[in-house]
């Protein structure tokens, strides 16, 4: 979102507070009293997404906003979006703005999620923009006494083209106005949402700003010190909220004592049910009265598995839930028939710790809880289903409460944003005042749900000519949603679980689709129960690019093992077995930026050093996005630092919309994949985790970061623009595996490639 | 009992009441004076995003009693440049895109500014060591030292 955008929004959210406040932003600026104007309707439309006025307005000045039913992750979308619109309205990039994350004004379409926001959030956003551009161009023709095929539109104004003095403005046709236009709308909501119009979208041939490398503009007002997070939400006669958690997983108080905080003026207690918080005046008076609070805990026994053994626990766990995603030809039949002939058959087994979200800023979400409305704002990348659930926590009725989406620290998935909006809810239901609550660093780090902890199995079978014909893939671990990442129940947040809302699990890893044909292949995941099933520091939820980097940490590894079996080049071995012409482009080009040589094995001659250097590659396709990232690397002998000297990132994810957003957004997730393949893992003991801040739970640094990151972006404008905010933070990981293979010739299977795990590797050989 | 305590920060003098003396400056910012620079990421000394300078020196304001810096100059994030005459490591930042969520870059910006005048032509190595205590989530580091480095080409006049 645009600075003065944000800044404005939150102002006036300030001003207003509750819901009503909302529907006067989406409404454009009344007409006012001029000519009469014949198109368009005075009066706004129902808020439905088959209304073209639900998505798109356009104010007298001639001003566009859209109504977008996504949110940024701070990776620039809406540059892309205003990209989108400006290219099929024809309207100057600069007079669009993009308001996102509003249940009040803006349509539910799943928020962030899957990398969509511009895959489906633009692609729907061209649909209604082309739309529009359709209707205004025939009200003009109208105007105009002139067909619509003689017309031109540049800046928001239609020409007749053969006299260009016969003009007239969008504002002119329709500023202040609704369209009040039906579009054929599938009847779901979120990303199930799909909508279409009569109009015909610009062919990319004619194409003038999409494609344009185009600057973000929220970063001069950050770092101006101008932007307003959700942090800085202040409402009048607001408190300060801090939660009380439990040393003990699991423990709940059973006895509290509220005269530990008589020192503390104002501050007071909220405890309901399991939950327990404080709330005082001053915002260091709740850090206080959080800390001094006595309680007494149930005894509690999580029996969390020693840090150690975590694995062997996923070994050794019963299944749940089995699926295969791909199973062709008879994998089963064509390995035993190898074994039969003693012909090659390969195996390996691959781990992925539990890893935490982190968020550089612990959540924070402000409350608002009258007795007619509930009003949050959140920085939750699901804050459409957010209302849900926090409707259904605080017995409200949806249509009473009204999430607005502030932007927060940066977030990768479901972290603890969600768990903060529904405590901050609870909290000022209880006091009958607005309540702000900032998450601890603990409560960040410690507390946030969990990208799962898993194995992987690989087995392949060669023939007698030495191809491989037979690959079987199965993920065993925690479900990717062991608490539903999307907030829209009760259940789906600690605040629920705390108040005795049954934690309904979903059974699923999702497990990535593998790009290589193989005769016989077969790829499953096996998900175990949670280890603890209620308010559980070690539950599950989606982290970015979600069941992708373990999966590929194995697979993409086990491609380079097989390709050593087969004497093979890494490279050269993936070109064989990839079948989509995308592929072998992207992974040739990106190859020969990187300056990648046909070598078998190894890297020679590296043995004696005590700095050994290394390369790596690993590629992978998912919904129309095709990534291939290579690595160098130099791994220290004496201490098992492995130090990525350069990536080149080869990327194509069809049509793109913002070449320069592109490459911020890859370079940033690709040191992000860094931060997790080589420093990430959550510790825990078998009472709770300990993994609470920075020093215990390390991410990377700038000792750690490459020297450079090149880039090979594919642009195929005949292609629909695909998703770019994770795609290569899926193979990141498997690239340095292979890089650390190539400099040590010891093949390291558990993640993170920490210090300490590469030494005793290193130590074993 | 609450303490008078008058404090300057970004030139402006304010005076405020206070019951616990070891309440940290990144609070009596927020909270007491509403001001949004620096932010609470960890309360520990262990990200940066809290930074101010007090005096001239980067601090991290989480861990900064009040009852330390009652004399001192505060400046933040907002006070080291304007809209019109911008730091030039702010335009800097902007030229790179620098930052994601930005959460962090109170302690990326503020020690750059302190670096870049101790040391107006600073190597890649101190670049990287001078913010190396600085956490960022979102993997900005390669364009937070392309900015710094292009800060420091403009203060010496090679580039605009
Ligand atoms: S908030 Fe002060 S160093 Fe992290
Ligand atoms: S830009 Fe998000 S933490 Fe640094």
């Amino acid at each position: 979102m645009s600075d003065a955008l944000t800044t404005r929004h939150t102002r006036r959210a300030f001003i207003s507070g509750a819901g009503a406040l909302v529907i006067s932003l989406s409404t454009p600026a009344s007409s006012s009293g001029q000519a009469p104007l014949t198109d368009g309707a005075m009066k706004r439309p129902s808020f439905t997404p088959s209304q073209l006025d639900s998505w798109l307005s356009i104010d007298e000045a001639g001003d566009v906003t859209c109504f977008f039913g996504k949110i940024d992750v701070a990776q620039g979308l809406d540059v892309a979006v205003r990209l989108i619109v400006a290219e099929e309205l024809d309207v100057a990039f600069e007079r669009i703005r993009v308001l996102m994350g509003n249940s009040a004004t803006t349509i539910n379409h799943g928020g962030a999620t899957s990398d969509s926001g511009v895959r489906e959030g633009g692609a729907l956003m061209r649909i209604t923009a082309a739309e529009a551009r359709m209707l205004l161009l025939e009200m003009a023709s109208r105007k105009l006494n002139s067909p619509v095929s003689s017309l031109r539109v540049s800046n928001g104004v239609v020409t007749v083209a053969a006299d260009p003095s016969r003009a007239i403005s969008y504002a002119e046709l329709i500023g202040g106005r609704y369209f009040n236009a039906q579009l054929h709308w599938n009847k779901k909501f979120g990303r199930d949402l799909e909508v279409s119009g009569t109009a015909k979208p610009k062919p990319p041939s004619e194409y003038k700003i999409v494609g344009t490398p185009t600057v973000r503009t929220d970063i001069s007002p950050k770092v101006m010190g101008k932007f307003e997070y959700v942090s800085d939400v202040r409402l009048p006669g607001m408190l300060h909220g801090r939660m009380v958690r439990p040393s003990i997983a699991g423990a709940v108080p059973v006895n509290v004592d509220e005269s530990s905080l008589k020192e503390i003026a104002g501050a007071r207690v909220v405890w309901i049910k399991n939950f327990l918080g404080v709330v005082a005046e001053k915002e260091w008076d709740a850090v206080r009265a959080a800390e001094a609070l006595k309680v007494t805990w149930s005894d509690s026994n999580p029996g969390f598995p020693p840090q150690e053994k975590l694995h062997d626990h996923i070994r050794s766990s019963k299944v749940v839930k089995r699926e295969y995603t791909s199973n062709v030809g008879s994998v089963e039949a064509a390995i035993k028939e190898a074994q039969a002939q003693k012909l090659r058959v390969v195996e390996a087994e691959y781990e992925w710790p539990f890893q935490s979200h982190a968020s550089l800023g612990p959540a924070c979400a402000v409350a608002n809880a009258t007795k007619d409305h509930v009003t949050i704002y959140t920085a939750s990348q699901k804050p459409y289903d957010a209302r849900i659930g926090i409707a259904e926590l605080l017995g409200r009725e949806m249509r009473d409460v009204t999430t607005i989406w502030i932007a927060g620290s940066g977030s990768y998935g479901r972290n603890d944003a969600g768990d903060c909006s529904a405590d901050a809810a609870v909290l000022s239901n209880a006091v009958g005042k607005p309540v702000r609550v900032q998450y601890s660093r603990a409560e960040a780090t410690a507390w946030d749900p969990k990208g799962s902890a898993s194995i992987q199995r690989v087995r392949a079978a060669f023939d007698e000519s030495g191809k491989v014909v037979a690959y079987d893939f199965m993920t065993k671990g925690f479900s990717l949603r062991d608490m539903p990442p999307w907030e829209r129940k009760a259940a789906n947040t600690l605040a629920g679980h705390l108040l005795g809302f049954k934690l309904e699990p979903i059974q699923a890893f999702g497990i990535p689709n593998d790009s290589y044909r193989f005769q016989h292949k077969r790829i499953g995941w096996e998900t175990i129960p949670p280890l603890l099933d209620r308010a559980s520091p070690l539950r599950t939820a989606h982290l970015r690019a979600t069941a992708s980097p373990m999966c590929h940490f194995a697979s993409e590894q086990f491609t380079d093992e097989l390709a050593l079996v087969a004497q093979s080049d890494p490279v050269r071995f993936r070109l064989q077995y990839l079948t989509d012409p995308r592929d072998h482009e992207l992974l040739k080009q990106t190859a020969e930026k990187f300056g990648w040589d046909d070598r078998i094995g190894p890297n020679p001659g590296q043995g004696g050093r005590e700095l050994m250097r290394g390369r790596g590659v690993a590629v992978a396709q998912k919904e129309g996005t095709c990534v291939a990232v290579f690595v160098e690397v130099e791994v220290s002998k004496s201490t098992g630092r492995v130090r990525p000297v350069r990536y080149t990132v080869g990327h194509d994810c069809g049509l793109i919309i913002n070449p320069r957003g592109l490459q911020q957004v890859l370079e940033c997730q690709t040191v992000w994949a860094t931060s997790r393949a080589l420093c990430e893992e959550v510790t825990f003991d078998a009472n709770m985790v300990t993994s609470r801040d920075w020093t215990t739970y390390p991410t990377i640094d700038m000792n750690l970061v490459p020297e450079k990151i090149d880039f090979v972006l594919i642009n195929r404008p005949e292609l629909p623009a695909a998703g770019a905010g994770e795609h290569a933070a899926r193979v990141v990981a498997a690239a340095l595996a292979n890089a650390v293979f190539d400099a040590t010739a010891v093949r390291i299977r558990s993640a993170p490639l920490s210090p300490e795990r590469v030494k005793t590797a290193l130590g074993r050989v | 009992m609450a303490k008078s305590y008058s404090i300057s920060v970004d030139e402006v003098n304010r005076t405020l009441e206070v019951d616990d003396p070891n309440m940290p400056l990144l609070y009596v910012l927020r909270d007491e004076l509403g001001m949004n620079n620096p932010r609470f990421g960890c309360g520990l000394g262990q990200c940066g995003a809290c930074t101010v300078h007090i005096d001239g020196q980067p601090t991290r304001s989480c861990v900064t009693p009040l009852s330390a810096i009652s004399s001192s100059k505060i400046t933040t994030l907002a006070g080291i440049g304007s809209a019109n005459a911008p730091h030039p490591l702010q335009s800097a930042w902007i030229v790179e895109e620098a930052s994601q969520c930005g959460y962090c870059l109170n302690g990326f910006l503020m020690t750059g500014v302190a670096l870049l005048k101790s040391s107006p032509s600073p190597t890649e190595m101190e670049i990287k060591t001078a913010v190396e205590n600085i956490k960022c989530r979102c993997g900005t580091h390669l364009a937070v030292v392309r900015a710094i480095k292009r800060a420091s080409q403009m203060m010496v006049g090679d580039v605009k």
